[in-house]
Parts: structure tokens; C-alpha cells; sequence
């Protein structure tokens, strides 16, 4: 007893001896950022090893590092992989820690440039003085489900979901297959009396932020209950981690639905629902993946200076509903004039040459109304105050 | 005068070559490196800890004492509480030792005492070996394999027969509290039997013959002498795996169904505090968000060093008791 409440004592006075040591100094408060690379959302992970044969250059003279979302994080490895080849004196490092992470590192100034799924706040737009929001692809988002039909097979067809009844699904309102509304759009499917299994995203992502920000605008009472946020307070449901949580689950579940990535749902061939969209007609965009380049064109001329906005529940008869941009971050006034200048060279290369392995990625390229803003913005970059 | 007492005398009179010999001999500069080594351990705990009590600063003005007795997490209104994490993780780790203490149990008692000589390496070895399965393939096959063809039929057994205890209320659902508690049972069960074992195997067999010779039976000498002597060195093994169960993160988190639900039911999906940093940590992006996360951190951090501060007690206790009753 007395060597216990001896070694318990010696603890706390190493504790008390530390806190004293450290309190003066100002102890950092700063963001612990997380410096592992962390590939959540597998989009399609074969792509990395791109153009397989050729050898990768040799690395250039010259880093670039970014850090942030992991949604884009396929698209941009075959970029910088391909850009190698473009412009060997320059290498880009890119880390896919989240947005959480990209948005701090890119505001205390540790990394290049930053990546984020989600839309600055004017908090966070405010803390880092001079930053710019770049648009570079879009990704579709989709209604995976998993049903078997009353005799017994897997029913695969398209699924059609009315207006609100994606919103309904989620607030727990609609819980049987069966149910009229769901019945009645898809005539051509027979729906058994099964429970609806709701399956959501666990981790926190840019996926789920498209995806509530997208019931939040169909429905007033999500946007009051819930809200849009890259986690939410789910009403209902199960939470897998990551893309491949969540068709997990779908997967093993009879009668689950559950939101992923467009190209997660090709690439492992699971059945989806796609939902109504505000025009009252359903855009396939798994195989019109124009449908979101509509919804970009819609708000194109609303980007404005923050060249950042939300697509999702796109009014246009064509536009796919539930859809967001993906953006790189980086500050209007460069302090590294070559590392500025690389920086814009890279952008205009990808908006352009790449728009190729966007297409082949499933991401959607920009609009061409949208890229000539965002090339415009490019130009007006600036290097100590001049010109790049 | 001898040789040996006019050594004795210069030792007496010399404090330099006194350092000198200790030296030589390597007292100091062992005595110098252990001691080191034990601030260490204790430097890094306390760093830790004060780590995450500086940089959740925010979360704990905002919400007190009441983060520990909040149910809400919601991120989009700011709104943060800890207990249904909390909960999870005690439900599970709690549930998972009842389950694997016995099991671990009976492989170190067969391991040490029953087994035919051939036989305890390769099963010591393959047990061994599931400590090196790295957490994140316990939490894929869990996710594709164990939950869908094991946890949920047995779950849907519990619901049917035993149904009215509220741990066992439906509806059932394959990823859950039970199949994380399953999952977690597995991954301890190598440190409770490795450890044990070797308490067994470390008891005099002494203690063996004399229990037999007084006419005991191979049971009543492994429950009456054997397990009581090496008691404190289980205890030692079930914290350890306590500790384990109660920060494994990647493994839990892929089957636990990631659900605020706070019923008592082990057939419903939960979360964990180590699940819920993982899920949540990347996406945090306002300071509130983050430092509440930073705070669930040092909740587990306190309910750990709790947990092993009790253990510690209690080992220590029953160390002392032990003596006089069995190893007389």
C-alpha cells in the first residue's frame, strides 16, 4: 500500500513539475494536425499505379507539398503523377489527411497549397487572409442498395427516388420498400414489405457534407433537424467507415440503401437509386455523367469572387441533384514566386490536358463556363504584390 | 596488518577511488540508464496527458463537467457529449474480458499444466501468433465475414431465446455492440493466455507435489493452489487485455455500427471513444469540434490510467493476502 500511493505520488510530481515547466512558455494550442497519409475513400485505388510501363521521372529539384480532402485523392495522384512528365523540375507531394487537416495546414502555411471538399466558413476564410478557393472537378454521389425481391432475387434495376423520398429514407420516414411513394415511381419494380436499413458514412467526409447539404435543400426538415455538416447527428441508421464501410454493410444487408461515391458504385458494381431532381426528371449519371456538368452550369454564373458554391438539387432538366465541387486552396499573393508560378502552370495543365483522367476517374471535368473563371482568377495571381 | 584490511582502510579513506571502482564495474552508469529509462515512461504519460488537457481547452469551458454526461454529439449545432462513447467502450471491454477471461483461462491452464509435451509449442505459437494480426484485417473479416456468418444468427438466437433481458432486445442488427465485444474477445485473448501461461509454468512445482501429495485431485490443485498463487500475476494479464480492449479502435469501429444509441442492449450498434476520434478526427474543421474530440481522447487517457490505478490496488491486495493462505 505505502509503494503504491508512494508511485502515485512520484507520478503526479513529474505531472505538476511538467505542467509548471511547460505553462510559461505559451504551451501550443495550435491544431495537432495528423501527418499520416490516410487513403479512406478508395475510389478506385488501381489508378494509382497510372500508365503502367512507363518509369516515373526523375524526382524534381523543386517540392510542392498540399495536404487535404481524400475524395479528390485518386484524381490528384494521377495528376501529379502525370504532371512528372509534363514539367520534371517540379514534384508535387500531396497528403489526403481531409479537409479538417488541408484547411488548417494551408491556413498556419506548413504546406503549398490545400485541398478541401467542404466550403470555407467565413471564420475560417477570415483566419487565413488572402486565400482562394479553386474549383478543379466535381463527383457525383449515388443511393447504393442491396433488396431482394419477393421471389427471392436481387432486384438490380435503376432505382427511382422521388423528390423528397431520399430525405424521408434518411429522417426515418419512409421504412418499408413497399411504400406507396416509392412504389408508384418505379412501376416496373416490384418492392417486397421489407424494412428499410439505413446506412450512412461513420468517419467524417466531404461525401456526407455533399450528401446533407443536398437533403438540407430538399428538405426543411432535415435542414432543421439535421443540418449539413461532413458528420451529422444521424436520426437513423447504421454508420460504416469509409466508402467501403458503407457497401459492407449495404452489401450484407437485406433492404439496406446507403450513399457513396458515383465511382465507388461502378467500379464494384453495386445497384443504385439516383433521386428525383428539381425539374421532376431522373438523370442516370452513371452513364450521362453530363448530368453534373449541367448542375455546374447552373449556379456558373453565381460562383462569384469566392469562386466556391454549392451544387447540389440543381434547377436544370438535365442536371444530376446530388453532386459538389472539390477545391485546391492557396493564397492570391504568392510569397515564393516560382513555387506561385508552378503552382498556376500545374492548374491550367489540369483543367485542360487533365480533364482526361478526370473522365476516366469518374470525376466530372468543369464546364467551360466555370473554367474560363477560375483560369481568369489564375491570372490574377500575384507574387509580392506583382505580377506572376 | 593484512592485505585485505589495508584494501579495506584506503576504500574507507579514498571516496575517488571508491567512484572509481563503481565505475569500472558499471554500477553507475547502469543505476544512470535504468533511471532514465523510468523517468521516461513517466515523462511521456505526463506529456500526454498534458497535451490533450491543454489542446481541449475550449471543449472544456464550453460544456464542463456535462461533457461527461451528455448524450448529444452533434457536430452541425456544436453540441458535444461523451456518454454514449463512453458507455460503449466500458460495455464492450467489460463484455469482451467476461468472455475471453474463461476461454484464456482454460488455453493457459491446458497449455501449462494438461497438454501433452508435443502439443504446447505449436498451440502456444499459433495463440501467439493471433497477437500479430494486425487490428484493421480483425475488423475487414469482421466486417465481410464473422458479423454476417456468425455474429448475426447467434444474434438473432439471443433475441429469440433470451429476448426479455433488455441486453438482449432487438431488433437485430449485424453490426453491433456484441459483435464488437466478440471481435475484441479474440484480439485479447493472446496477451491473457501468453501471460498466464507463463504465471502457471513459473509456479514451483513444489507447490504441485505438495497439492497432490496431501491427496488432492489435478482440479482441486489447479483451482485451489495453483490459481490462487499465480493470482496476481493473472490480474497483471487482465489488465493488460482491459487496456486493449478499451483503446482497440479500427477493428471496433468497422463493426460496431457507429449509433448514438445508449439502450442496454448488446444487440444494438453503439461507439466507441477510441471510434469515435477515428471516425470524426480528419473532418473536424472548426477549433470547437476538434478540441471535443481532443477531449474524448483525454477522458479514455483518464478512464485507462482509473482503470489501472484500481487494477494496480487490487493486485496489490491480494498479493498480500495470498501468502499466508496459499503458499504456507
Amino acid at each position: 500500500m505505502f509503494k503504491s500511493s508512494g508511485l502515485i505520488a512520484l507520478l503526479m510530481m513529474a505531472f505538476a513539475l511538467f505542467a509548471a515547466a511547460c505553462a510559461p512558455t505559451a504551451a501550443p494550442t495550435s491544431a495537432p494536425v495528423v501527418q499520416t497519409v490516410v487513403v479512406k475513400e478508395t475510389a478506385a485505388p488501381q489508378v494509382i499505379t497510372a500508365t503502367p510501363g512507363a518509369p516515373a521521372p526523375a524526382s524534381g529539384s523543386l517540392a510542392m507539398n498540399g495536404a487535404g480532402a481524400t475524395f479528390p485523392f485518386p484524381l490528384y495522384s494521377k495528376w501529379f503523377y502525370d504532371y512528372a512528365f509534363v514539367d520534371p523540375t517540379v514534384k508535387f507531394n500531396y497528403q489526403s489527411i481531409g479537409s479538417g487537416g488541408g484547411i488548417a495546414q494551408i491556413t498556419a502555411k506548413t504546406v503549398d497549397f490545400g485541398a478541401s471538399d467542404a466550403i470555407l466558413n467565413d471564420e475560417q476564410l477570415a483566419k487565413a487572409a488572402g486565400i482562394q478557393m479553386f474549383p478543379t472537378v466535381a463527383g457525383a454521389e449515388v443511393l447504393a442498395y442491396n433488396l431482394l425481391g419477393e421471389d427471392g432475387k436481387p432486384i438490380t434495376a435503376l432505382l427511382k427516388l422521388p423528390y423528397t423520398a431520399t430525405a424521408d429514407i434518411f429522417l426515418g420516414k419512409i421504412t418499408k420498400w413497399n411504400d406507396p411513394i416509392l412504389q408508384q415511381a418505379n412501376p416496373d419494380i416490384k418492392l417486397p414489405a421489407k424494412d428499410i436499413i439505413v446506412v450512412h458514412r461513420s468517419d467524417g467526409s466531404g461525401t456526407t457534407y455533399i450528401f446533407t447539404d443536398y437533403l438540407s435543400k430538399v428538405s426543411p426538415e432535415w435542414k432543421e433537424k439535421v443540418g449539413n455538416a461532413t458528420s451529422v447527428k444521424w436520426p437513423t441508421g447504421l454508420g460504416g467507415k469509409g466508402n467501403e464501410g458503407v457497401s459492407g454493410l449495404v452489401s450484407q444487408n437485406d433492404g439496406a440503401i446507403g450513399y457513396v461515391e458515383l465511382a465507388y458504385a461502378l467500379t464494384n458494381k453495386l445497384p443504385y437509386g439516383i433521386p428525383q431532381n428539381k425539374a421532376g426528371e431522373y438523370v442516370d449519371v452513371g452513364k450521362t455523367p453530363e448530368g453534373v456538368q449541367q448542375a455546374m452550369s447552373d449556379f456558373g454564373a453565381n460562383l462569384g469572387d469566392k469562386l466556391a458554391i454549392s451544387i447540389v438539387d440543381a434547377p436544370g432538366k438535365n442536371s444530376y441533384p446530388i453532386a459538389g465541387y472539390t477545391y485546391l486552396l492557396n493564397y492570391m499573393n504568392q510569397e515564393d514566386c516560382t513555387k506561385g508560378k508552378k503552382f498556376v502552370e500545374f492548374f491550367k495543365w489540369a483543367l485542360t490536358e487533365g480533364t482526361k483522367d478526370a473522365t476516366d476517374l469518374k470525376y466530372v471535368p468543369l464546364p467551360d463556363d466555370v473554367k474560363q473563371q477560375v483560369l481568369g482568377k489564375l491570372d490574377k495571381m500575384t507574387c509580392k504584390g506583382n505580377p506572376l | 596488518m593484512s592485505v585485505i584490511a589495508e584494501i579495506k582502510r584506503q576504500k574507507r579513506n579514498s571516496p575517488w577511488s571508491e567512484l572509481v571502482r563503481r565505475i569500472e564495474h558499471g554500477d553507475v552508469i547502469f543505476r544512470t540508464l535504468t533511471v532514465v529509462a523510468g523517468l521516461l515512461v513517466v515523462l511521456v504519460t505526463a506529456a500526454t496527458g498534458f497535451e490533450l488537457w491543454q489542446n481541449s481547452a475550449l471543449a472544456r469551458a464550453k460544456f464542463g463537467l456535462d461533457f461527461l454526461t451528455g448524450t448529444n454529439w452533434d457536430p452541425v449545432i456544436e453540441d458535444f457529449g461523451a456518454l454514449p462513447f463512453l458507455y460503449g467502450t466500458i460495455q464492450t471491454s467489460i463484455f469482451a474480458l467476461l468472455i475471453a477471461v474463461p476461454i484464456g483461462l482454460g488455453i493457459a491452464i491446458f497449455l501449462s499444466e494438461l497438454a501433452p509435451a508435443w502439443l504446447r509449442q505449436p498451440l502456444g505459437f499459433l495463440v501467439e501468433l493471433l497477437a500479430a494480426v494486425p487490428s484493421v484485417i480483425f475488423g475487414l473479416w469482421g466486417l465481410y465475414v464473422f458479423v454476417p456468418s456468425v455474429v448475426k444468427p447467434f444474434a438473432q438466437f439471443l433475441n429469440d431465446n433470451l429476448g426479455f433481458l433488455p441486453i438482449f432486445q432487438g431488433p437485430v442488427f449485424g453490426p453491433s455492440r456484441l459483435a464488437a465485444t466478440l471481435i475484441l474477445s479474440i484480439m485479447v485473448l493472446p496477451t491473457l493466455v501468453a501471460i498466464s501461461r507463463d504465471v502457471f509454468l513459473a509456479i514451483p512445482n513444489a507447490q504441485r507435489e505438495g497439492a497432490l501429495g496431501l491427496g488432492a485431485t489435478q482440479w482441486e490443485m489447479i483451482t485451489q493452489n495453483l490459481i490462487p498463487y499465480g493470482l496476481s500475476g493473472i490480474l497483471g494479464a487482465i489488465i493488460l487485455a482491459l487496456g486493449r480492449a478499451m483503446g482497440e479502435t479500427i477493428a471496433v469501429t468497422m463493426v460496431i455500427g457507429n449509433n448514438l444509441d445508449l439502450s442496454a442492449s448488446l444487440l444494438h450498434p453503439g461507439y466507441t471513444m477510441a471510434s469515435i476520434i477515428a471516425n470524426e478526427f480528419t473532418e473536424a474543421t472548426t477549433d470547437l469540434y476538434r478540441e471535443a474530440l481532443i477531449e474524448i481522447g483525454l477522458v479514455l487517457f483518464a478512464l485507462t490510467l482509473l482503470v489501472n490505478i484500481i487494477a494496480r490496488l487490487l493486485v496489490w491486495r491480494v498479493a498480500r493476502r495470498i501468502p499466508t493462505e496459499a503458499r504456507a
